[in-house]
């Protein structure tokens, strides 16, 4: 009986597979990507449609500090995502923390700015075109900073009761992915709202 | 004697089974609570062959109430909403399950895995796609509101605005369409992202991309195209809402919105989500076709290449189906071109199908009967694609029966056709069983015929001015015997269909024994037993070439000499 070897060389080089967890969560991004683009597409085509105000000039004011708030909330990610990398629990959990509550002071500054254009402008989703588009948008990125703070608190709660070690370093990179994606959205979302449609 | 009453191994299995309440529950609760891939893969392909029936029964609904001129065999408003439903539920509900029926079973079974790269949102999809479905159809109970019971949406598959304006579409029928499109959505992605997680992530070793099964490389272009497909019909969806519940004005020409952003919104999705749909059929074919031939596929790297051809050109050819909306000159001849481009890459994979098949030892098996069938079809509903493409046969022909007999053409032709070849083909490694060859030749011919008397007629009533969706038509127009033969070609394919659902039942019974590789193929699956044990396969396998089965049967001329 004769046997002849099926595997060569090649198949005893190591074998390693991409991580499942960023993978999944560039996919994501993609897919979220494309819903926001529709909404910024839809917003843009709009400018200026309004037939009656208010108008984005006489209502708007640009959120600069809770823009340098999220902005700076990825930069804060990513020295967390650093230090768990090198095991250093304590350094992660504080800069974890911090990125949370820059994260939440964008929160809250966007309830003020909605607050205000409601109460004082008179500005509300059905008032005109500009209101329709201007709350979907920044809804629209509200609610997956609302999605990235709750998932940041989870990995908060977990930290402060000791269970986030090394090991897990790559599953909160995941996470962080999508933070710096919330993050990055933003800036294109501040740029079509506040700078051209202004 | 003593030991004729010891229990020995076998003698429980032949006790006649008793099912009792217990053990009925626990049957279902195993399907309901399953994160087995294939277990989901069986309820992905169960749903979309019901509500493949369920579609085809309005269909049937329809072209009764089209046999003759002045028929009134059911009422405008529930034709109307027939032919919405129709539409609806054969893409949303048939066609985007499918995909991830053959892709859930096949995907780990092809590339050595035990199981998807997320078992329990591949669980949680199917469940959002479930629930999808039941919440559009309970619109058929529900969607009345305080309008009256009975109101399933008559908005037509796109519901162009502002048709679906609070306005002009009281009531919640839209409203049942819109969130479960939205729900059958999150399934979709769910699904799309593990099923690219999966391919990259849990290959088995020596399985490289390049070696990649052409099933599981399609599938996951389709799913990558899903996700920025899906993703804008959802934002159009959401828009819709927010216009109907919150007063929102997006779609409100009164208030300076536009209706025109919609029909592009839904186009968007609305056209690479024919290829999302078409691709998996690709797969299915470029799967069988070597089978059947004895052959490799010809020009593996060109079939990869010319699917993301196909998904990166699809993006951008949504306005073909608008140019009657009125666009520029400059708009027009870019939807032209782009949309005579998709011809390229698409002929590129027929011409490899037919050079696979070219000097093959082709078995014409039931599964091979339908791929061919498929490769025939497809071409020409390519041709007439490109008839419509150019703008002025498009201006004369919009929304007339040419189009409808053109997109069926792909829909039944091209995709419905490959799904029965797989389910022929795969069969014997879900179930453990063949499907009647008798059976299936009967189902094969009937449904061929069935659909070529169906819809090559029915491109000239569309020629001869017939629109879409009207109710009826008056006998003087000349249109009467054509939709009659195109009635009697729908209850043609019925009975091949119904024949389909007999063959099912029946060869799961009473079908002969498959063992595990009946059809003598190549790819990982056929590996193991039919049907394959919850942890797939008892050893990690080893890729060598992109037939590893081959390789292992005939150790003496391995394919990767030759790669």
């Amino acid at each position: 009986m004769s046997t002849v070897a099926v595997a060569h060389a090649e198949a005893e080089q190591p074998w390693v597979l991409p991580s499942k967890g960023r993978v999944a969560m560039f996919c994501l991004i993609i897919a979220e990507s494309a819903i926001f683009t529709i909404f910024v597409v839809a917003y843009v085509y709009n400018i200026g449609r309004s037939l009656y105000g208010p108008t984005p000039s006489q209502v708007l004011d640009i959120p600069l500090f809770n823009t340098v708030c999220l902005l700076s909330s990825s930069l804060t990610i990513w020295l967390a995502e650093r230090a768990i990398e090198h095991g250093k629990v304590k350094v992660f959990g504080l800069w974890w923390a911090l990125t949370w509550v820059l994260g939440a002071i964008f929160l809250v500054g966007t309830g003020v700015e909605w607050y205000k254009l409601i109460y004082h402008d008179g500005l509300t989703i059905s008032t005109n075109l500009f209101g329709t588009t201007f709350y979907s948008l920044v809804g629209l990125h509200a609610s997956h900073v609302i999605l990235g703070l709750t998932a940041l608190l989870i990995v908060l709660l977990f930290t402060i009761t000791g269970h986030v070690r090394q090991e897990h370093a790559e599953r909160i990179q995941v996470l962080a992915l999508y933070w710096h994606f919330v993050d990055a959205v933003w800036i294109i979302v501040f740029t079509v709202v506040y700078i051209i449609g202004r | 004697m003593a030991d004729s009453t010891y229990p020995i191994p076998g003698s429980v299995e032949a006790a006649p089974r008793r099912w009792s309440q217990a053990d009925i529950l626990a049957w279902l609760n195993s399907w309901v609570t399953t994160v087995d891939h294939k277990k989901l893969g069986i309820l992905y392909m169960l749903y979309a062959i019901f509500f493949l029936l369920v579609g085809g029964a309005e269909a049937i609904a329809i072209r009764i109430q089209l046999i003759q001129p002045n028929m009134h065999f059911i009422s405008p408003q529930v034709f109307n909403r027939l032919f919405t439903m129709h539409g609806t539920t054969m893409v949303f509900l048939v066609g985007m399950t499918y995909i991830f029926g053959f892709a859930n079973y096949l995907i780990p079974l092809m590339i050595g895995a035990r199981d998807m790269a997320f078992p329990r949102l591949n669980a949680f999809s199917f469940w959002m796609t479930f629930f999808g479905g039941l919440l559009l159809y309970y619109s058929f109970i529900g969607g009345g509101g305080l309008f009256g019971a009975g109101n399933a949406p008559d908005t037509m598959w796109w519901a162009y605005a502002p048709l679906t304006e609070r306005a002009f579409s009281p009531g919640h029928a839209p409203d049942y369409w819109a969130l479960s499109l939205i729900v059958t959505g999150f399934g979709t992605i769910g699904a799309s992202v593990n099923v690219i997680a999966t391919a990259f992530c849990m290959r088995c070793k020596g399985m490289t991309v390049m070696r990649l099964p052409l099933l599981v490389w399609i599938n996951v272009v389709a799913s990558g195209l899903a996700l920025i497909t899906i993703t804008p019909l959802t934002a159009a969806q959401i828009m819709l809402l927010i216009d109907r519940y919150l007063g929102g004005h997006f779609f409100d020409t009164q208030a300076g919105g536009s209706a025109m952003i919609w029909a592009h919104f839904f186009w968007i999705f609305g056209h690479p989500e024919v290829y999302v749909l078409v691709l998996p059929a690709f797969a299915i074919a470029s799967e069988v076709i070597p089978v059947f031939s004895r052959k490799a596929i010809f020009g593996y790297p060109v079939m990869v290449a010319a699917s993301v051809g196909i998904a990166f050109v699809s993006l951008g050819v949504w306005a073909h189906h608008m140019f009657t909306i009125g666009m520029t000159s400059v708009g027009n001849a870019f939807f032209v071109l782009s949309t005579m481009l998709v011809g390229i890459p698409t002929s590129m994979k027929i011409f490899n199908w037919l050079a696979t098949m070219w000097g093959g030892k082709i078995r014409f098996a039931t599964p091979m009967l339908f791929c061919t069938a498929f490769v025939v079809q497809f071409l020409l509903a390519g041709l007439t694609g490109i008839m419509l493409s150019i703008a002025p046969w498009n201006w004369q022909l919009h929304n007339s029966y040419f189009v409808i007999a053109h997109f069926h053409y792909i829909l039944v032709g091209a995709i419905v056709f490959c799904i029965f070849g797989g389910i022929y083909y795969w069969y014997p490694k879900v179930t453990g069983r063949m499907l009647s060859e008798k059976l299936g030749k009967w189902h094969f011919w009937l449904f061929f015929i069935g659909f070529h008397v169906t819809f090559d007629i029915m491109h000239i009533p569309g020629l001869l001015g017939m629109p879409r969706s009207i109710y009826t038509y008056e006998a003087n127009r000349g249109w009467g015997t054509l939709n009659m033969i195109v009635s009697i070609g729908g209850l043609i394919q019925a009975i091949a269909v119904l024949i389909f659902a007999v063959n099912l039942i029946w060869s799961y019974f009473k079908g002969k024994e498959a063992g595990n590789d009946p059809w003598d193929a190549w790819t990982l699956e056929w590996s193991t037993p039919s049907p394959p044990p919850a942890y797939n396969f008892a050893t990690d396998p080893v890729a060598t070439s992109r037939r590893p089965l081959w390789d292992l049967k005939h150790p003496d001329d391995p394919d990767w000499k030759y790669e």
